[in-house]
Parts: C-alpha cells; sequence; structure tokens
C-alpha cells in the first residue's frame, strides 16, 4: 500500500501532494492519503477525489500548528496503523522535515528530490536528478517503508470524482516532539500585480550586491515592459518582497522571457521557473549552475551587463 | 554554552562532479572545499559565542582529508574539530549518516547543535532533521533570523506562505538558511592559530556505532543505474568583452522578444 502525505492550509489540500497522490494511483495498487492537523476532517475527505481510497486522519490540538515533530509521531501511528510499504511526500519546508524525521524514527530510506516513480516487478523505484541535474539516477530502496519526497512540480493533480473512506488514528505525541512551538505566523497577502502573468521577468539574486542593487532589474525590467522577481536569498535578507519570490517556497512562473540577474541557479530556485520560455543569465562566476538551464548566458558583471542592455532596448524600442 | 555545528567536505564548487560509474558514489578525489551553507552556520555559531561565551566545535564525517575543510571553520574562529572517518562509513545515505553523527554529537551533548542549509553535492536539506529525531531534540529549519535567550531559540523562517516565528527550548537543532548572514573571511592570524587547534579524528568503533548502523550496510537506499539527462537545447555562453549585451540583443531580437 502507498501512503501519501497531504498538507493543507487554510483548511484546503495542497496541489503538490495531490499531484504526487494522481502519481501514486496511476501506478496502480491500493492508494492511501493521510491528512495531519487539527479540525482537518472535512479537508482531508476530498482527497478522495485526487486517487485515494482510504484517507487516514490524525486530528489533534496539539497538532494545529504546521511544525514538523508531531507529524512524525502521527505518520509513524499510521504507518503501523496501515502496514503502508511506500510514504510519499511533495517537497515543502513542512514535509521535507516530516520525511526527514519518519526516516529516521523508523530506520527507513528516504530518497529525495524524486522526479519520476514506476514500479519495477510490483517494487517501487524513482528518478532523481543529481549533481545538479548534470546526470540522472535511477534510485531504490533496500527496505520497507520506501520513503520518497518529491520535487516541487513533478506532477500534476488530476480530478477522479472518487470518495474515500476517512480512518481516524490516534497518535500519541513525544515531548520532544512537541517542545518546539508556533510564535507567530505572519501569512504575507500578495500586493501589485502578480509575477505570475508577466511576459517578461528580470529576476535578481545576491549578485546584486545590495538593495540598491535591484534599481539594475528594475531599470531592465522597465525597458522591457517586464516585472520584477527575486530570490530567497534576497527575500529573507529583506532586500526585495516576499511576493515576488520565485521557486519552490515561492511562485512558479512561465514568462516568455526570464532575465535572471546575479542567480546563482539552485535547484529549488530553478523548479520556479525553468518553463519560462526563453532563459538569459547574467552571472560572473563561469562555473554557476545557472548557466546549465540559460539558453543565452553572460559570464560578466551584472553592473556592466544590465545597464548597457536596457540602454540597447530602450534605445530600440524609441 | 556550547555548540555543534555540523559541516561536511565536498568537491569544490569550480571542479566538476562526477559520479563513479562503478561505485555510483560521487567522486571525491578532486579539490574539495568546505559546503559553502555550512559556512554560514559556522558564522551564526561564532556570532552566539561571541555575545554569549562559550565553545564551538565543528562536527563531520567523511574521509581523512576532510579534515582539511573542517580547518576553514577553526580558522574562522572554531575551537575545535571532530571527524568521524572510518572506510565502513563510506557510502553511508540518510538514515545511515543521521545516526552516525546522533552519535558523535551524544558524545559532546552540546546545547545547540546548527546546520546550513544543504549540500552541494547531494542536493539534499533533510538532515538536520533526522538528526534531531535521533537526538530526541526539538528542531527549526530554514532559519533566517536566529536569536538565542535564556534557555530557549527562536528562529524566523520562510515558508510557502509567508514567514512563521518558532521557538525551541535548549537543547535544540537549528538548520539555518544562506541568508542569515555573510560569513567572515578568516583572518591571517586565524589561519595560523587554526594549525594549532585541536582535532580529533574518530573511528566508528570509537563512538560505538555498530558496523551493520553505518556505510552501505546502515543504508536503506541505493543507486540502481546513472543516466545522463536528455540533451538540452543550444545553447549561447559568451565572456563579457564589451559587446555581449549588443550580442544579446540580437539574439533576443531574433526570438521576437523585444
Ligand atoms: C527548502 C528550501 C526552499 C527554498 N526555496 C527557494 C525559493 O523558493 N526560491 C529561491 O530562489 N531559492 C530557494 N531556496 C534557496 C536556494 O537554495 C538558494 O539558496 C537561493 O536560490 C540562492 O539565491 P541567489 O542565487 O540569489 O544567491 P547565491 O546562490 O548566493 O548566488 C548569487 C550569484 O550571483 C553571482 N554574482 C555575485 N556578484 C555578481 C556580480 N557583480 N555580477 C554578476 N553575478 C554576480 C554569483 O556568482 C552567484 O552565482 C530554497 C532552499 C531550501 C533549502
Amino acid at each position: 500500500m502507498t501512503l501519501v502525505f497531504l498538507e493543507h492550509h487554510d483548511g484546503e489540500l495542497q496541489k503538490g501532494g495531490l499531484g504526487v497522490l494522481a502519481k501514486a494511483a496511476s501506478l496502480g495498487g491500493e492508494v492511501a492519503a493521510v491528512v495531519v492537523g487539527h479540525g482537518v476532517r472535512a479537508a482531508a475527505a476530498a482527497a478522495g477525489n485526487y486517487g485515494a481510497s482510504t484517507v487516514y486522519v490524525v486530528d489533534d490540538p496539539a497538532l494545529e500548528a504546521p511544525l514538523p515533530q508531531p507529524r512524525v509521531d502521527a505518520l509513524e501511528a499510521v504507518v503501523r496503523a496501515s502496514g503502508a510499504e511506500n510514504v510519499l511526500f511533495a517537497a515543502s519546508v513542512l514535509s521535507a522535515d516530516v520525511a526527514a524525521g519518519l526516516a529516521a524514527r523508523l530506520d527507513a530510506g528516504l530518497n529525495w528530490d524524486v522526479t519520476d516513480l514506476a514500479l519495477d516487478g510490483g517494487t517501487l523505484v524513482a528518478k532523481r536528478p543529481a549533481l545538479g541535474d548534470t546526470v540522472l539516477v535511477d534510485v531504490g530502496w533496500t527496505s520497507t517503508p520506501r520513503i520518497a519526497l518529491v520535487r516541487s512540480g513533478a506532477f500534476e493533480a488530476v480530478e477522479t470524482g472518487g470518495t474515500a473512506t476517512v480512518q481516524e488514528v490516534a497518535a500519541e505525541l513525544r515531548d520532544y516532539s512537541t517542545a518546539a512551538r508556533m510564535v507567530e505566523q505572519a501569512h504575507e497577502q500578495s500586493s501589485g500585480p502578480s509575477i505570475e502573468d508577466a511576459d517578461v521577468i528580470v529576476a535578481g539574486g545576491r549578485g546584486l550586491g545590495a538593495p540598491e542593487g535591484f534599481r539594475l532589474a528594475e531599470e531592465l525590467a522597465e525597458a522591457l515592459g517586464g516585472a520584477v522577481a527575486a530570490t530567497r536569498a534576497v527575500v529573507d535578507a529583506g532586500w526585495y518582497p516576499y511576493s515576488t519570490q520565485v521557486g519552490q517556497t515561492g511562485k512558479s512562473v512561465s514568462p516568455r522571457l526570464y532575465i535572471a540577474l546575479g542567480i546563482s541557479g539552485a535547484i529549488q530556485h530553478k523548479v520556479g521557473m525553468q518553463s519560462s520560455g526563453t532563459i538569459v543569465a547574467i552571472n560572473k562566476d563561469p562555473n554557476a549552475p545557472i548557466f546549465d538551464f540559460a539558453d543565452f548566458g553572460i559570464v560578466g558583471k551584472v553592473e556592466d551587463v544590465a545597464p548597457r542592455l536596457a540602454e540597447l532596448v530602450r534605445r530600440r524600442k524609441a | 554554552m556550547k555548540i555543534a555545528v555540523c559541516v561536511k567536505q565536498v568537491p569544490d564548487a569550480t571542479a566538476a562532479k562526477r559520479l563513479d560509474p562503478v561505485t555510483r558514489r560521487l567522486d571525491r578525489s578532486g579539490e574539495s572545499a568546505l559546503n559553502a551553507t555550512d559556512v554560514n552556520a559556522v558564522e551564526e555559531a561564532l556570532r552566539i559565542k561571541e555575545a554569549a561565551g562559550g565553545e564551538v566545535v565543528v562536527v563531520s564525517l567523511g574521509p581523512e582529508k576532510a579534515l582539511d575543510s573542517l580547518r576553514k571553520a577553526l580558522a574562522m574562529g572554531a575551537d575545535r574539530a571532530v571527524l568521524v572517518s572510518d572506510p565502513d562509513a563510506a557510502g553511508s545515505d540518510l538514515v545511515a549518516t543521521s545516526y552516525v553523527l546522533a552519535k558523535a554529537l551524544e558524545r559532546e551533548s552540546a546545547d545547540l547543535v546548527l546546520f546550513g542549509q544543504q549540500s552541494s553535492d547531494s542536493d539534499g536539506a533533510v538532515l538536520w532533521a533526522a538528526v534531531a529525531e535521533r537526538l530526541r531534540r526539538p528542531m527549526v529549519s530554514q532559519v533566517a533570523e536566529l536569536t538565542v535567550d535564556g534557555g530557549s531559540v527562536t528562529g524566523k523562517r520562510q515558508t510557502e506562505f509567508g514567514y512563521d516565528v518558532i521557538s525551541a527550548p535548549l537543547p535544540a537543532v537549528v538548520a539555518v538558511s544562506d541568508a542569515i548572514n555573510e560569513p567572515r573571511y578568516p583572518s591571517l592570524k586565524g589561519i595560523m592559530s587554526a594549525k594549532s587547534k585541536p582535532t580529533e579524528t574518530l573511528s566508528l568503533a570509537d563512538i560505538a556505532v555498530e558496523a551493520d548502523r553505518a556505510g552501505a550496510a546502515g543504508s536503506r537506499t541505493t543507486v540502481i543505474a546513472l543516466a545522463p539527462p536528455p540533451p538540452k537545447g543550444d545553447q549561447i555562453k559568451l565572456e563579457d568583452d564589451g559587446s555581449a549585451a549588443e550580442r544579446l540583443v540580437e539574439f533576443l531580437a531574433e526570438r521576437k522578444l523585444l
């Protein structure tokens, strides 16, 4: 049996996990989902519409905050109750920690950054790109349960019109699992025009040097009639707003043109922009991973290239 | 306050990385360096020590030559280094690595265990959660702002929905993001003094790790096959000699992107 961990937010199941559920269902065999939280029974039932025949629910006030460690306790209980052989997660800040904690708890193997799943003689195998996506590796597990963390955006959710039987499982929460505490959650609402609709995006990373460096990105975006985006590194550092972040934890965009200024091209950034039509990268490090997936790369300093580019574009458009 | 920082030696960013087609493990024969995001964790540990006093020890699992990379942490200001190095630990996956590291960390019983954001060779960003589970300690990950006071740590970190502020009592495990600080460069004095700082190399037996809990025997995942990824389309890459912007504008015009 394959168990898929589903995250929920504001009463809604998140599409990453639903995509993994659809993939698991497409492989055949028995597929169940697990939803953990407080007051989540109604949201959990919706998993039936995405391919789960059973949905296990662990509902407890102590599971209200989206913290990983008590979810390891909950999943251990569900794995034991259901006899799951495969436990699948869609990559997220929360799920990565739950998956790794569960692997240690059960002494089970975890393969991460998985981009495809298949059965080989009835046994789950996975594909994952490694070394900055320069080699594709077939990976497996030597014991059960097999735990996989799937790269974000790998699978699309599919509505099946099915329904799931809801089964409650009680979990005993450990002292150390409940020691961390959510002090505050600031949910940010995006303001201004959304980068998701932009035709052209100029994105800035730490290579812009300072918050003021974003002037270069803004100037170029204005010349091209595009929007400005950012990496997590600069958003976390407070250089640019959270609503403009592209990547695993931010937005997924697919403009016709994506220009990356001073961005290294980490996997978690790549997953949010790799489906852009044309990717241009300007980076002073010739070995930056972004050059592996840019259509047009310039090895150079942003402060030299970006202003000249903006000027040429303006002249051309005039 | 005693702080242990888990660090790793990885192939240098400028070296071409490859998997050995026979062992299917990473070829570690080339130039190596301290994993870049671990440097942020070392820096954070030093700042906490500078504010609150105490000791910073770096802890690593790797080949003997990894000591060279650990010296960078000592040159930055860490007090000592502990390296678990044993042929039987080679090829450890997450389950095995977390077990071995937890055993080494138990011996230190630090108040705070720090990790960097991810390792550049495995692209993993998960180890801390497995280690925290093995140590039975609370954990906060992806921390971009950390405060330590009294008997607790508080971290601000980004999620898919905004920001969380999470607090945990010490002893705890914290993984920091690469945005948390700007690491210092080792000073000349630091580099000189690093040579005489204590380093310890431990075998699996030294930390009471059973032979079947490490290396391939202790791992639960396998690499079945390697293949190059599908070929990419045509790519253009130029060095900027002053005319790169012109070339790019022509390219964009050809693709009707202007
Ligand atoms: C769970 C998790 C989720 C994450 N989610 C996201 C996400 O949603 N989005 C995201 O972006 N990241 C995300 N990350 C972080 C990601 O791994 C990288 O740390 C981040 O993308 C790096 O941002 P950067 O490219 O701006 O910075 P860096 O990696 O520091 O790269 C800066 C680049 O600028 C270049 N440079 C420096 N100076 C110049 C100059 N003068 N001219 C030209 N180039 C220059 C450098 O050569 C370097 O390549 C996540 C990480 C984790 C672990």
